[in-house]
């Protein structure tokens, strides 16, 4: 065979570097949407490869939910640190103190809406033009139409019905004053290729995605992490078990399953022989079947 | 699975709501697995909530909730799949007229073609509109599957009788490569597994085709194109001096000692290094996105390309393209757009509609010149400044272009020169 081709990773490579440098010239005041999970730290792995020499021309952007794993904190501070960029945090409970969102009531109440409204905000306040993220369309049936340059109005809103065409490798990031973009290098990805990737590339991830013994209980068929922020119900019980997160976000409802995968290596394969989607352990999607274009049409990552 | 060999293969599908198109995704993924068991169940409910017996594959593929409820693909969706020996993504895309512009969108990045008939009712007139829009594209390999062979007894005669149909007409299309496939796709005959009930057809089943197709000669390795996106200028120890030009190469191959000019001012030199994080490179190629240093300081800014001295694109103000009109909106004579080509941007007139083509019988138009939703007409163009271009033919990347309508910046339009 000609040795003029790339492997399927190494194309996945270019193609993120090539999505975020048209970011860089296209957008005045892009930011990394940062939420310490694999997805967000690849595109800023990616990101770093992308300018070197030079330093990651962006800043990150968290949305913290006030539910965090400790680990993931860390892990961010760590990174800025690290990487010598400048991080912004936009705040849920501020904006619960500042009345600008309302807390869920019972027993499956999350921040994970009210996330829309802060990162809305910290985009006003911020006035950046483009937020990118670790989305991928194979993560969730609406994400599969998004386009690398996904247009929001001046509401923020998404229009999956009036995207624009994206055609070859040209990208148009054109917008008026108040509207945004959101740009998606990994799209293609599949989370087998960002495990491989990770694995192939050694990036560092927070120990949470290895498996770890931990405080858990049984809820809407996945082990939730036992935290000051969950109220335990008459009939749950708390365990101790193996488990690891295949994905990571408010500690509320990021579900872990259990497993024996404490290596990189140990994880990929145990990746390959899932039959479950990752974000099977994530109620936040289980409301509705359209509960995540729902969400995405107002905004949310 | 051997990682460091697999390559990347992209396909299109189109087809209409009945031809099966959405079935034949649905078994692809599902008999290679790509189906996750809650993704399986949520279908199984929706298929007993409609009413369906048994699965219904093609709820796999709709994705959106108004599809969902009208039962059609309306836009593009993308599907990943991955065998021990290739990763695929499909750009599955609506096959009805009306949606002209999201196949030529789906059909932009691909390697391969899918293209279904109903084996009831051989070529029809949406064969006809696939088969062009995938010549136009200058997709490389076409692949024509003969579906619902179910229904005609897995008869050898009707589909040696659809294959001469197809091959009568597309005589008239300039298509590389044609590969012709009956198949089931309700069944899984000749799908991912060879049918048993087909013996008189010798070729691999569509998935294997799909698996060993050779795609490495797709690329063009002759004419060196590095469109420069932006300049990396660190200004940090170690790195002064330093001025990287980033990009992605568009075809061709580069290497350190290379003669280069720089387009449009002409300044020539010598490519000093290829730069990635990972250290420096001996030689790239298309589609790696690299940082080229030069012997010389020259003045280079996102827009401009290097090229090789010997091999040189076209500096051309005016020249006519293969369009197709995306926007509700109908084009305005002799308005000015933004033609995006490359990293490079100008303003642009459409100065003329030569032609429009009736994609489904191929016949020009010559009287009625509107450019209107999902027509595809031959144009000339012209530019405020030269772009640096090729014909699509030769290269994909420095041989299209889109138009952007200033008033509203929505893509209203996707060329191809020829």
């Amino acid at each position: 065979m000609s040795k003029y081709y790339l492997n399927y990773l190494d194309e996945l490579e270019s193609e993120a570097i090539y999505i975020l440098r048209e970011v860089w010239a296209q957008f005045q005041n892009p930011v990394i949407l940062f939420s310490g999970g694999k997805d967000s730290i690849l595109v800023t792995y990616l990101a770093k490869k992308a300018f070197y020499p030079s330093k990651i021309p962006f800043p990150l952007l968290h949305v913290d939910t006030g539910h965090n794993f400790h680990e993931t904190i860390q892990f961010r501070d760590d990174l800025i640190k690290e990487l010598g960029v400048q991080l912004i945090v936009g705040s849920v409970q501020e904006s619960i103190d500042a009345g600008r969102v309302a807390e869920e009531k019972g027993k499956n109440a999350t921040r994970n809406a009210l996330q829309i409204t802060t990162l809305l905000d910290a985009i006003e306040s911020n006035k950046i033009d483009c937020a990118i993220g670790g989305g991928r369309r194979d993560e969730e049936k609406a994400r599969a139409k998004e386009r690398f340059f996904s247009h929001r109005d001046d509401f923020g809103q998404w229009d999956p019905k009036n995207q624009r065409p994206e055609l070859w490798n040209l990208l148009n990031g054109k917008h008026f004053q108040g509207e945004h973009f959101r740009a998606f290098p990994i799209s293609n990805w599949t989370e087998m290729d960002v495990w491989n990737y990770i694995k192939r590339e050694n990036i560092k991830i927070p120990s949470l995605y290895l498996a770890h013994q931990r405080e858990v209980v049984w809820r809407n068929d996945s082990w939730i992490p036992v935290s000051k922020h969950i109220k335990l119900e008459d009939n749950e019980k708390i365990e101790t078990k193996k488990i690891r997160f295949r994905t990571l976000g408010d500690i509320t409802i990021t579900g872990g399953i259990e497993s024996e995968a404490d290596t990189l290596e140990k994880i990929v394969a145990e990746v390959a022989a899932m039959k479950q989607t990752e974000r099977g352990n994530r109620s936040d999607d289980k409301r509705s079947e359209t509960a995540m274009e729902d969400r995405k049409r107002q905004g949310y990552f | 699975m051997e990682i460091d060999k697999n390559q990347l293969l992209r396909f299109t599908t189109a087809g209409s709501v009945d031809d099966g198109k959405s079935t034949l995704i649905g078994r692809l993924l599902y008999d290679s697995k790509a189906i996750f068991e809650d993704q399986l169940e949520a279908i199984e409910n929706t298929s007993r909530k409609k009413g369906h017996e048994g699965v219904d594959l093609a709820l796999f593929t709709d994705g959106l909730r108004d599809e969902r409820e009208q039962g059609i693909t309306i836009d593009v969706a993308y599907r990943y799949f991955t065998t021990p020996k290739r990763k695929f993504i499909i750009a599955d895309t609506p096959g009805h007229i009306q949606y002209t512009r999201n196949m030529v969108t789906g059909a932009s990045t691909a390697n391969a073609a899918l293209i279904l008939i109903d084996a009831r009712h051989g070529v029809i007139e949406q064969t006809k509109r696939h088969a062009f829009i995938a010549s136009l594209l200058q997709i490389p390999h076409i692949i024509v599957c003969i579906n619902k062979m179910d229904l005609v007894d897995y008869s050898e005669e009707v589909y040696e009788n659809i294959v001469n149909q197809f091959e009568e007409f597309s005589s008239k299309l300039y298509v590389k490569d044609i590969q012709f496939l009956p198949i089931s796709a309700l069944n899984g005959d000749n799908v991912v597994n060879r049918s048993t009930k087909m013996d008189w057809y010798k070729g691999a089943p569509l998935l294997y085709t799909l698996e060993t197709m050779h795609i490495s000669s797709d690329i063009n390795k002759i004419d060196a194109r590095f469109p420069v996106q932006t300049v990396l200028r660190p200004q940090r120890e170690g790195f002064i001096d330093y001025r990287g030009y980033a990009g992605r190469v568009a075809s061709g191959i580069f290497r350190p000692g290379d003669d280069v000019v720089v387009l449009p001012s002409g300044f020539t030199s010598k490519i000093k290094s290829i730069d990635t994080m990972d250290g420096t490179l001996e030689e790239v190629f298309a589609p790696m996105s690299v940082a080229i240093t030069l012997e010389d300081d020259i003045d280079i800014s996102r827009g401009d390309m290097i090229v090789k001295e010997n091999n040189q694109p076209k500096a051309l103000q005016e020249f006519d393209a293969m369009l197709c009109w995306f926007n509700n909106s109908p084009a305005r004579p002799r308005a000015k757009y933004t033609i995006v080509h490359t990293s490079n941007e100008q303003k642009a007139m459409i100065k003329e509609v030569v032609y429009k083509i009736d994609i489904n019988t191929y016949a020009r138009e010559e009287e009625d010149k509107e450019l209107k939703m999902n027509d595809i007409a031959r144009i000339s163009i012209r530019t405020t400044r030269p772009l640096m271009v090729d014909e699509y033919r030769d290269n994909r990347i420095t041989g299209s272009f889109v138009l952007i309508d200033d008033a509203t910046h929505e893509t209203v339009a996707a060329g191809m020169i020829v």
